[in-house]
């Protein structure tokens, strides 16, 4: 069954080739599909321009939550940005679930649309292999935008993709790849839309395709084969698999029992314990060189700013007045956790142990990680103040565990969760 | 209908025959578009890892047009002349080709997840506390559920249809009898 499976397929593709007759791809007859046609091809275009304008404003609001320019660029993996930081604000503490539902839409759409990009790549295949490869200077320039546009694409798709699986292959720390791509990806994108949009637009509107000998997108097949699925059929197939992926991986930003539905996702499943630390861990103790030895009973908390210094163990620090806070984490992996009530001091109090009293400033935060590329990281003024950011000690009524942050973390409303630093050995403020 | 004259205007800008082929308009968006990706290309390009970076953007096209394309394409070919040499029963491709193209699809976007190298695994077990094992056996069953689903549906399409067929036969029948019928019978 297999080998006459692959000898139809063998025969197939040299009649598709035109086997006595050989007709190359540059040829518009190799291309048989009754799909193809400006139609389709327009359709999956309004889909992806909804899509990935979510996915680029999603994507510049997670690098604002960064905070990039505070403390002379601590939290900042794109020094270089220049001109690419121009829009940035200081990012809000509320509403406390803004982060949570901004990361989790830039993830979980981006893997819902995966499907459409590769239909709406199919179904322009033709154009690649047109000749004369360029008719005109312009016709030229347009042809390298679009090698930029779809390589743009691919690479921000790709990128994302094995990121959010910790398969950190792609050549460089992910931070630059991604927000440097998408910046060449989006000069493309903005003038192949301009471009397009007038076509598109009649495409939407006629509901037919013209005929081959009308045609002037290059895309409707001269001589199509008999159809194996309606144009509704093949639109249905990848809106079944936007809706399977979306299904498999929506769960792991929603949480609860939603959760469990996330089949495929990283976070989702289930969580990796119970009870109150049970929740699901970004970087564990032991992944980045925590030992016990640092966080026990020797374990000081360095508080400094304005020229003064306090030393607190782990008993000065629950002498001090305790705060709640029920707030999640939302990774920049998309996915997050529900409220968690964290326990701890609140950061505007340890502030006015040195001195600043009221207005406390912004604080650089230290951890005793010794691996992973924000064991030191910067917290705006804005954050401090907020009378829910805390240097949490307990959760959910708990000691936290070693794997959220024993002896103390940092939880600060709607920030990105690697900002909320774990093991914290140092505080302070002021000093930039 | 001023508009309609601006619009004309635009799609002349567009697509008039200009020195460089294409409109000026279409020249002046290429070139602004071109320098925004000269500012951050630069900057994409600035690490040690440049020649590799230039790899993965180029290469990703090239594999998707070249090989992944090509690859899905004559799969599905080969898939709808096979079923339909088998009796010609159009509707059989979509049983197969659905559940088919979905399992591919969730092994493409999750690869890394389902079949990691052993670092890879060792890797997210580390760093989530969770079990790198289980996103395999998670993929089959729903591989296993596709199908099951889809030849769940085709056998009660089939039943209706042949239900449908026989009530039509019968019913064909009993009509031809009535008409066959002598009048004033």
């Amino acid at each position: 069954m297999g080998r006459s499976l692959l000898g139809t397929g063998c025969a197939a593709y040299l009649r598709g080739m035109g086997a006595s007759h050989l007709t190359p791809p540059t040829s518009p007859s190799f291309w048989r599909s009754p799909l193809r046609g400006p139609r389709l091809t327009a359709l999956l275009g309004v889909v992806l321009l909804a899509g990935i304008t979510l996915l680029f404003v999603t994507g510049l609001l997670s690098y604002a939550a960064y905070n990039p320019d505070l403390a002379g660029g601590v939290n900042d993996k794109t020094p270089g940005k220049g001109l690419l930081g121009f829009y940035l604000f200081s990012w809000p503490t509320g509403p406390y679930w803004l982060y949570r539902l901004t990361q989790g839409l830039h993830v979980t759409v981006g893997v819902a649309l995966v499907p459409v990009l590769l239909a709406k790549l199919w179904s322009v295949i033709p154009k690649l292999f047109t000749l004369p490869p360029a008719r005109s200077l312009g016709h030229a320039m347009e042809r390298l935008s679009l090698l930029l546009l779809v390589g743009g694409a691919l690479f921000e798709f790709a990128t994302g993709l094995l990121n959010i699986q910790l398969e950190y292959v792609f050549p460089g720390s992910f931070y630059p790849l991604h927000f440097y791509g998408a910046w060449v990806f989006i000069g493309a994108f903005v003038a192949h839309v301009a471009l397009r949009l007038p076509r598109t637009v009649r495409a939407v509107r006629e509901r037919t395709d013209p005929a081959p000998d009308a045609d002037d997108t290059g895309l409707v097949a001269p001589r199509p084969d008999p159809p194996t699925v309606s144009r509704r059929g093949a639109l249905g197939l990848v809106g079944a698999g936007s809706l399977l992926l979306l299904a498999t991986t929506a769960g792991q930003s929603i949480g609860g029992w939603w959760r469990r539905t996330a089949l495929l996702a990283p976070h989702g499943g289930r969580d990796p314990g119970s009870g109150p630390n049970g929740f699901q861990i970004n970087k564990s103790a032991a992944a980045v060189g925590i030992r016990e030895q640092d966080t026990g009973a020797d374990w000081r908390l360095t508080v400094e700013g304005g020229g003064r210094r306090v030393r607190l163990d782990r008993a000065g620090l629950l002498r001090l007045p305790q705060h709640t806070s029920a707030l999640p984490i939302a990774c920049v992996e998309g996915w997050s956790t529900d409220n968690q009530q964290w326990g701890g001091v609140r950061l505007r109090d340890l502030a006015a142990l040195v001195g600043f009293e009221g207005e406390p400033p912004g604080v650089v935060v230290e951890s005793l990680q010794l691996r992973g590329a924000f064991r030191r990281a910067a917290l705006s003024a804005h954050q401090v103040r907020d009378p829910r950011s805390l240097l949490a000690l307990r959760v959910g009524g708990a000691e936290l565990s070693a794997d959220h942050g024993h002896p103390a973390r940092i939880i600060v409303p709607a920030a990105p969760g690697v900002l909320n630093t774990k093991w914290v050995s140092r505080l302070t403020f002021g000093e930039w | 209908m001023r508009w309609r004259e601006r619009a004309r205007r635009v799609r002349q800008l567009l697509s008039g025959h200009h020195w460089c082929g294409e409109g000026s308009l279409h020249l002046l968006l290429m070139l602004a578009s071109f320098a925004l990706t000269a500012y951050a290309g630069l900057r994409l390009l600035a690490g040690g890892q440049w020649p590799l970076v230039v790899v993965w953007f180029a290469g990703a096209a090239l594999l998707h047009d070249l090989v992944l394309l090509p690859l899905y394409a004559l799969a599905d070919r080969a898939l709808a002349r096979y079923t339909a040499a088998r009796g010609g029963h159009r509707a059989w491709t979509a049983y197969v080709r659905v559940p088919a193209a979905l399992s591919a699809l969730l092994l493409l976007v999750w690869f890394p997840l389902i079949a990691p190298s052993a670092g890879s695994a060792a890797h997210y077990e580390a760093a989530t506390g969770l079990p790198a094992g289980v996103f395999l056996p998670r993929w089959l069953l729903l591989t296993a559920a596709l199908f099951a689903l889809s030849a769940v549906w085709l056998l009660c399409r089939t039943a209706a249809a042949r239900r449908a067929g026989t009530g039509a036969v019968r019913r064909r029948r009993r009509a031809t009898k009535q008409r066959s019928a002598p009048p004033g019978d």
